[in-house]
């Protein structure tokens, strides 16, 4: 994939974002679901802090013309961190000397890893991995979980038969086992890890709005629209998909937070993204190492977690934030 | 006002709810007398179950908030009663039957259960708990208790289901029973009965009922006074054969109006124009 | 009731098939079996030598059907691979040639010595305090409890793991670090720490769905008739809310039960705890693809066990169900 169609897909992708977003914001459909998300002070917080680690992932996606001394190209995260030079081993979070009392090139603010890496451009390239990984899976995901459930819920009979026996044998394996089936078929990969998480997991979502669909085709305004003589695509794209809209947001937030928690596990038994890419997950399973020599190196470990727990927190509390306002009776 | 053992003085209830706060009762005042029958009449959204429920302070607080007033029990206001005190009165003095039996009962215990749990709290010198229980269920004309002792709410129909929520009510002899609504849920055959029940029970028990109702049908030849409430507000009280055939307030002829007539000729049954009310009230 | 369990039993056969088509297409078509061979026989093993493994598994047969003059139709790998699961032969470690089978036996008693205290004490901790924060709800506590448990949840599972381990066993040496005992008092010494972190491991999310299923209870009519009578807040929530809520609770963990036989994926390892977690790890990191897919069977199996135990359970606990 050359830079500049890199480049676009994300701006495309940040940019169906801000006009998701955008709606959310000026429709009157859900005026009082955003009168009640705006009151929400977690549900505004998680929102900044998801902001941010989107634009920090962005900057790692977005490519510039130069190169970098590897060959790769350089990224607007990469640019910012060429002052900061690599070290030969560890060195802890703001030393002077590396572990060996060996002088430092630079300064590094959260330290640096075992090839000398600095570990906080290590972290913000992970939250980069983490939000491709959790957009992609859902590109594979929603799809399959709206056009699934939705048609089960509308056609009802056979397709809801067949759906019904889909998820059933799909869920009928354990999640993580299948995960790791999947993995070890495919090889370590991004795009491969968001397959194996593409695939499996859309049931919840399907199941989801199968309940829903059916829910609203039981209504009046369904009935009506039938009576009117709408064809089925039309009443389902115009009446049941904008009813159902805010649930698929809402899994899709959540989901997420579960993706990235779901990535690192797999990185962390060696079946996620292959080594050398920038994960949470990898850092962790590095420490294993490092806590037990000494002296101890704790900041790598200490940076991957707290990253990954603020972006998962603030995922939750957003998702939560979402529902309390689209729902606010089960809150 | 020397017989009245329950007295509401200018009570008015808040809720606050996300879209701001909405005055669900505005200083209202009524008494109910040692064995009275009072009918508090209103359409649905008018502030009388809220009232009911605020006698022994049955609204979850928040949202509720009781903005100001008394209710006094006996001479005791039951606003600044401590929980303890409380929870004697509810049950023990005051008792509630509700307008939905199959959703106020609790599905996962059997029906002996559910009224034991009322005796424990409210009689412990009843030894003999069935039969006390039987008693109770024979009173509210169910037959062959001895066999419904053990049976789940959902195993009994509507009215039946109502008859027990009575019984469960009734087996601890309070002095007043608030109906919530109690017939507006089931079949118009069951409700005569219920209503029948009622009646009987009360010249047995001697206990006041607070009936809440929007049916003007059901409180003719029931109760002995009759209070309409009207938008949070009572806008009439009097005795129920005066209000009845004498309606002053715009809303209780409008209310009235509705009841329909047995031998009457075939008419449209007139509608609430809320305006006009809301005009006239505003000009009294 | 027993015609229920039958029918059910007779539901799960369609899809005990499509695990096996998918695991089947995952494991024998999706990849040749000389590379498997090569990764597993090593790069110098001889062009003969990864011929006799492909020919001692049977992947030199047809995939479906066996269509060959001579041979029986239905001598194909598919087939084959469907009886051979189907009559729990699950053949031989592809890593250690010993049979998957007995590593099963031998795995089974450390995962559960570890996953059902874990299970139980989790649960009745889950439910202690989601009742504890639906009493006090709408309260800065509540508040505080529900951030604490999404907090909870957004951790992954082995930094528990490793923070875990390093505080209790390293820094402030009450447990041991590392090794398995289930003899005398040295077993709970042995147990203690991995249980505990296993407890805290899935107590975020419990805690927040079993709050969530309490307050939907609270909200049903049947609460207020309770408080009617007389009865106290704490009463109301032990005796009433809670045998509703418990009727959910049980139908939604009771699936779980069987799959604590898989033990714990990433604990195991960590604590040197020879259970079946411990062995599909090794079998992950080693490409042990006989011990993987029997390992996925055994779960969908023991998952369509768990689905029978929640129906039976929802019968035995709801008055309201009758099962037809």
């Amino acid at each position: 994939m050359t830079p500049l169609i890199q480049n676009i897909l994300v701006l495309v992708t940040l940019a169906a974002l801000i006009l998701g977003i955008c709606v959310f914001l000026c429709s009157s459909r859900w005026e009082r679901p955003r009168a009640r998300f705006l009151r929400s002070t977690s549900g505004k917080f998680a929102t900044f802090i998801v902001v941010i680690y989107v634009l920090t992932g962005a900057s790692n996606l977005i490519l510039t013309p130069w190169l970098l001394p590897d060959g790769r190209p350089l990224s607007l995260l990469d640019a910012a961190f060429t002052k900061v030079p690599k070290e030969i081993s560890y060195s802890a979070p703001f030393a002077k000397t590396d572990l060996k009392n060996r002088p430092l090139k630079g300064f590094h603010v959260l330290g640096t890893d075992a090839l000398g890496k600095d570990v906080l451009e290590l972290t913000l390239k992970g939250a980069s991995t983490a939000l491709l990984i959790g957009a992609l899976t859902s590109l594979i995901y929603i799809p399959i979980g709206i056009v699934l459930g939705i048609s089960a819920g509308y056609f009802k009979r056979f397709t809801d038969d067949v759906v019904q026996y889909l998820y059933s044998t799909v869920a009928s394996i354990p999640g993580i086992l299948l995960l790791v089936a999947i993995m070890i078929v495919l090889g370590k990969g991004i795009p491969q890890i968001s397959i194996a998480l593409g695939v499996t997991g859309w049931i919840g979502l399907c199941r989801l709005l199968r309940g829903e669909t059916l829910r609203q085709t039981e209504r009046q305004y369904c009935e009506a629209a039938r009576a009117l003589g709408e064809r089925d695509m039309a009443i389902i794209f115009r009446h049941i998909l904008p009813n159902v809209m805010h649930l698929v947001v809402i899994n899709f937030v959540l989901g997420f937070s579960g993706i990235i928690l779901a990535e690192s596990i797999l990185s962390y038994i060696g079946v996620g993204v292959p080594i050398g890419t920038a994960s949470w997950g990898i850092m962790i399973d590095s420490a294993r190492m490092e806590l037990s020599r000494e002296p101890k190196v704790w900041w790598t470990i200490t940076s991957a977690t707290t990253a990954l727990f603020i972006l998962v927190l603030s995922l939750n509390l957003l998702g939560d934030s979402l529902r309390k306002a689209f729902d606010p009776k089960a809150s | 006002m020397s017989s009245s053992f329950l007295s509401v003085q200018n009570l008015s209830i808040q809720f606050q709810t996300d879209e701001g706060t909405v005055d669900a009762v505005k200083n209202i005042s009524l008494d109910l007398n040692k064995g009275e029958t009072l009918a508090l009449v209103g359409e649905s959204g008018s502030g009388k179950s809220v009232t009911a429920l605020a006698l022994t302070r049955l609204l979850p607080e928040p949202p509720a908030h009781y903005l100001n007033g008394t209710i006094l029990w006996k001479d005791r206001n039951v606003l600044t009663m401590n929980p303890t005190e409380l929870r004697k009165i509810r049950g023990g003095k005051i008792a509630y039957i509700f307008q939905e039996p199959s959703t106020s009962l609790n599905p996962v215990f059997t029906i002996r259960n559910q009224i034991a749990e009322a005796l424990r709290l409210h009689r412990p010198e009843v030894k003999n708990i069935d039969e006390e229980i039987i008693r109770a269920l024979t009173a509210v004309g169910i037959v062959e208790p001895k066999l419904r002792l053990h049976d789940y709410p959902h195993q009994l129909s509507g009215g039946m289901q109502q008859r027990v929520m009575i019984a469960m009510a009734l087996s601890c002899h309070p002095e007043i029973l608030v109906a919530d609504e109690p017939t507006t849920a089931l079949d118009v055959t069951i409700q005569a009965q219920i209503m029948q029940e009622l009646k009987q029970l009360r010249k047995q028990f001697g206990t006041a009922i607070l009936l809440i109702t929007h049916n003007f049908g059901i409180v003719k030849g029931f109760a002995d006074r009759v209070a309409v409430m009207y938008r949070g507000q009572i806008v009439e009280t009097g005795a129920t054969d005066e209000v009845l055939n004498n309606p002053q307030h715009p809303y209780t002829k409008a209310l009235i109006a509705c009841i329909p007539k047995l031998g009457a000729h075939r008419k449209r049954l007139p509608t609430i124009d809320h305006d006009e009310i809301d005009k006239a009230l505003s000009t009294v | 009731m027993f015609r229920y369990f039958i029918r059910r039993v007779l539901y799960m056969i369609p899809i005990i098939l499509g695990v096996m088509v998918i695991t089947f297409v995952l494991f024998n078509m999706l990849q040749k079996p000389e590379t498997v061979a090569r990764r597993l026989l090593g790069p110098k093993a001889s062009q003969q030598a990864v011929a006799n493994w492909i020919k001692q598994r049977g992947y030199d047969k047809p995939l479906f059907l066996n269509t060959q003059p001579g041979q029986r139709l239905l001598d194909s790998q598919f087939v084959n691979y469907m009886v051979s699961l189907a009559t729990f032969n699950f053949g031989v470690s592809d890593a250690t040639g010993q049979p998957v089978i007995d590593r099963f036996k031998e795995g089974a008693i450390p995962s559960l010595s570890i996953t059902v205290p874990a299970f139980f004490l989790g649960l009745a901790l889950a439910i202690s305090l989601s009742l504890f924060f639906v009493y006090v709800r709408e309260t800065s506590i509540d508040f505080a409890g529900t951030i604490f448990a999404v907090a909870l949840m957004s951790i992954p599972v082995m930094v528990y793991v490793i923070f875990g381990q390093w505080l209790f066993a390293v820094l402030l040496k009450y447990f041991p670090a590392y090794g398995f005992s289930l003899q005398g008092p040295d077993m709970v010494r042995f147990l203690a720490l991995p249980v505990a972190i296993l407890i805290f491991g899935g107590l975020g999310s419990d805690i927040r769905l079993f709050r969530a299923i309490f307050l939907e209870e609270i909200r049903n009519d049947y609460v207020r008739t309770a408080y009617a009578k007389g009865a106290s807040p704490g009463a109301v929530l032990l005796c009433h809310v809670l045998k509703n809520g418990m009727i959910n609770i049980i139908t939604l963990t009771v699936a779980s039960l069987p799959m604590l036989i898989l033990g714990s994926l990433v604990l195991e390892t960590f604590f040197g705890i020879p259970g079946l977690g411990n062995m599909t790890l090794d079998a992950i990191h080693n490409s042990d693809f006989a011990v993987i897919r029997a390992t996925t069977y055994v779960g969908t199996l023991l998952y369509l066990v768990g689905l029978l135990l929640t129906d039976l359970c929802y019968a035995w606990v709801d008055p309201r169900i009758k099962l037809q």
